[in-house]
């Protein structure tokens, strides 16, 4: 493996895991508050078809972005008002909610099939050579964001009095309520912050990976970020860790097809889902769950 | 209460069921010609087309049929484990691991006379479908891998293990652009009726549907089933063996999807193809959780559900939208079933 083959995979993987981890974080903020969205591949549609038909129109990527975040957050707030509103089931409301990301995103990026856009600006970061070393230092402004925001997610549920509402709200909330809290308010802003996330992340992959829009384009990745929060044991700082790993087994398989490597692309594709697959099964071997332990039970409230 | 006065009363709960249902629906559908009027497209046109497409002449009701039988397999599909409490979203890629394994047959076993290749190729399917299910099946009974997650990201996987086959060891010669097998023998064409494209997979679906109706009703399983459903640990208790129950519905249940995936290359296709399914695994999803896993409303639902993806095709056709649109329709018939369920426990 040459130095360029490495410092390209390892410079592409940190760009496809960015979506990936901004994605993660979102579901991990939601879970965190009980609540499972399996509709995640939904929202990332719809922020990666509104992010671009925006941008398409104004030809500036921040609005295009400040719009993925907010469909993102609005179409998950349907999501609330089901699940915690409504009491829906949420599995089930969950994948209408992909169903429903697919056919609007399918709606909003129909006029725009086939354009091309600048993307957001890549920003070099100063004192670094020309080569390798510099293609590594040289991203979009959403990958350089992408610690923090796991380190300020992190802190928003670990360390202030809102995360620590939104966890206990997770675990139990009945007891929640008896300590003088409202759940349906804690889990209505969780999922709030959880689809402008997921709207970010759609957005990263229209507007700095692929930068045009194909129907389905997600092709799965949120439903690789669901199984990447089990991973993560419903931890920000981990989900880091695992969305490296995740975007790093896309950028091999891409760059090893770019080099000409004869294997079908068919069998590389399957490398994310197949690690995924090895992640959970080490991890359900290990026995000791770190779920949320309300996660997934809709509350009745009392009566 | 007499027989008689009993009957009239399910009637008659079944009549306003029908009719508070058809009622969300118009709904759905005033919701959705207002988001289509919104993007410039006139979708009352649509729906003229559509109900005179389906229902104004024999060929495209028969059409309705024909997609009906992947709805309702991919149903019965989810519907089967979800009375002991499994959770299976894997159908879209148990349907085309089933075709996968039925195509391997078509092509290996070509020389072979129709009497002797369907019943195969039938087999076949379900095999394929049904071990793909049981990967998730068997995670979930080791306790390592919840069975929802694990049937949701195999969809992903088979529609690559078949774009692998098709691009690969069974690229047919004659498609240089467009790659698919070769087509099947017509030995290995799976019947159809009166020069429509309705087939045999009819009757497959009306036998899975009879098989598990008297399966849930009529049998000591069924009942063990729904005990384990119910509360496992206390079904555990009685001595009801768990393990073997998960392997064995997942594997039944994977085999029905993955028939749904051997009538659409046997039948419908002629060959494997990359884009077998529209997401139909997912819709049947969606048409078992409206009908509770009941048999009738899994005919019902699937029916509707087949309308609607008709006017998916209009939409495509007419008004040039893709055909994903009409999955807004799906999800919002839903949105307001989800949202108007009294807040009960409801499953």
């Amino acid at each position: 493996m040459s130095a360029a083959l490495i410092a390209g995979v390892v410079a592409s993987s940190i760009a496809s895991g960015t979506s990936l981890l901004y994605a993660t974080l979102g579901e991990i903020v939601g879970e965190r508050a009980g609540i499972v969205n399996l509709g995640l591949e939904g929202i990332l549609l719809v922020g990666a078809a509104t992010g671009f038909a925006v941008t398409a129109q104004t030809g500036d990527p921040e609005v295009g972005l400040a719009a993925a975040a907010l469909a993102g957050a609005a179409v998950n707030l349907i999501f609330a008002y089901l699940v915690v509103g409504r009491r829906a089931n949420q599995l089930a409301t969950g994948l209408c909610l992909m169903f429903f990301g697919s056919g609007l995103s399918a709606l909003i990026g129909r006029p725009f099939v086939g354009t091309l856009i600048t993307g957001l600006p890549r920003l070099h970061l100063p004192g670094l050579g020309a080569g390798a070393a510099a293609r590594l230092a040289s991203y979009d402004i959403l990958v350089y964001l992408a610690a923090p925001t796991a380190v300020l997610i992190w802190w928003l549920l670990f360390r202030t009095r809102w995360g620590l509402v939104v966890r206990a709200v997770g675990e139990n909330p009945a007891v929640a309520y008896a300590a003088g809290r409202r759940p349906a308010s804690a889990q209505y802003q969780a999922l709030a912050l959880a689809g402008l996330l997921g709207g970010i992340a759609g957005a990263h992959l229209s507007l700095a990976l692929t930068l045009t829009w194909a129907e389905g384009m997600t092709a799965g990745r949120g439903f690789i970020a669901i199984a990447l929060v089990i991973f993560a044991r419903w931890n920000p700082l981990w989900a880091m860790a695992g969305a490296l790993l995740f975007g790093g087994a896309e950028a091999l398989q891409l760059q090893l097809q770019a080099a000409g490597a004869d294997v079908s692309p068919f069998l590389m594709n399957m490398i994310p889902y197949l690690l995924t697959f090895l992640v959970l099964i080490l991890w359900g071997w290990n026995r000791q769950s770190a779920a949320p332990a309300a996660l997934g039970r809709t509350w009745f409230g009392v009566e | 209460m007499p027989r008689s006065a009993a009957t009239i009363r399910r009637v008659e709960t079944a009549l306003a069921a029908a009719s508070r249902f058809a009622l969300v629906t118009l709904v759905a559908l005033g919701a959705f010609a207002a988001l289509l009027t919104a993007a410039g497209k006139d979708p009352l046109k649509a729906y003229v087309d559509t109900v005179l497409y389906v229902f104004g002449n024999a060929y495209g009701f028969s059409e309705l049929l024909v997609r009906m039988i992947p709805l309702l397999l991919t149903a019965v599909a989810v519907a089967l484990p979800s009375r002991m409490g499994l959770i299976n979203v894997g159908g879209e890629g148990q349907l085309y691991m089933g075709a996968w394994l039925a195509t391997a047959g078509a092509l290996g076993f070509s020389d072979q006379p129709a009497v002797v290749l369907l019943p195969v190729l039938t087999v076949l399917g379900f095999v394929g479908g049904g071990l793909w299910a049981l990967i998730a099946g068997l995670l979930r009974a080791l306790r390592l891998v919840n069975e929802t997650i694990s049937t949701l990201l195999l969809n992903y996987v088979a529609p690559m293990i078949v774009g692998f086959f098709i691009f690969g060891p069974w690229r047919s010669p004659e498609s240089a652009s467009y790659p698919q097998s070769p087509a099947f023998v017509d030995a290995a064409r799976l019947p159809g009726f009166l020069h429509t494209r309705v087939n045999a997979g009819l009757v497959y679906a009306l036998v899975c549907l009879v098989l598990y109706r008297l399966l849930m009703t009529r049998t000591r399983w069924g009942l063990e089933m729904q005990a384990i459903g119910g509360n496992p640990e206390a079904a555990r208790q009685l001595g009801i063996p768990l393990f073997r129950y998960i392997l064995a519905v997942m594997f039944a249940a994977g085999g029905v999807a993955g028939i749904a995936g051997m009538v659409e290359v046997t039948a419908i296709q002629g060959r494997l193809v990359s884009e077998l399914s529209p997401g139909y695994g997912f819709i049947g999803f969606l048409v078992s959780w409206l009908a509770r896993g009941g048999a009738g409303g899994i005919v019902v639902m699937s029916f509707l559900f087949a309308v609607i993806s008709s006017i998916g095709d209009i939409l495509q056709i007419t008004q040039g939208l893709p055909f994903a649109v009409v999955d807004i329709l799906m999800a919002v018939v839903l949105f307001i079933v989800l949202g108007r369920r009294p807040a009960g426990r409801a499953r």
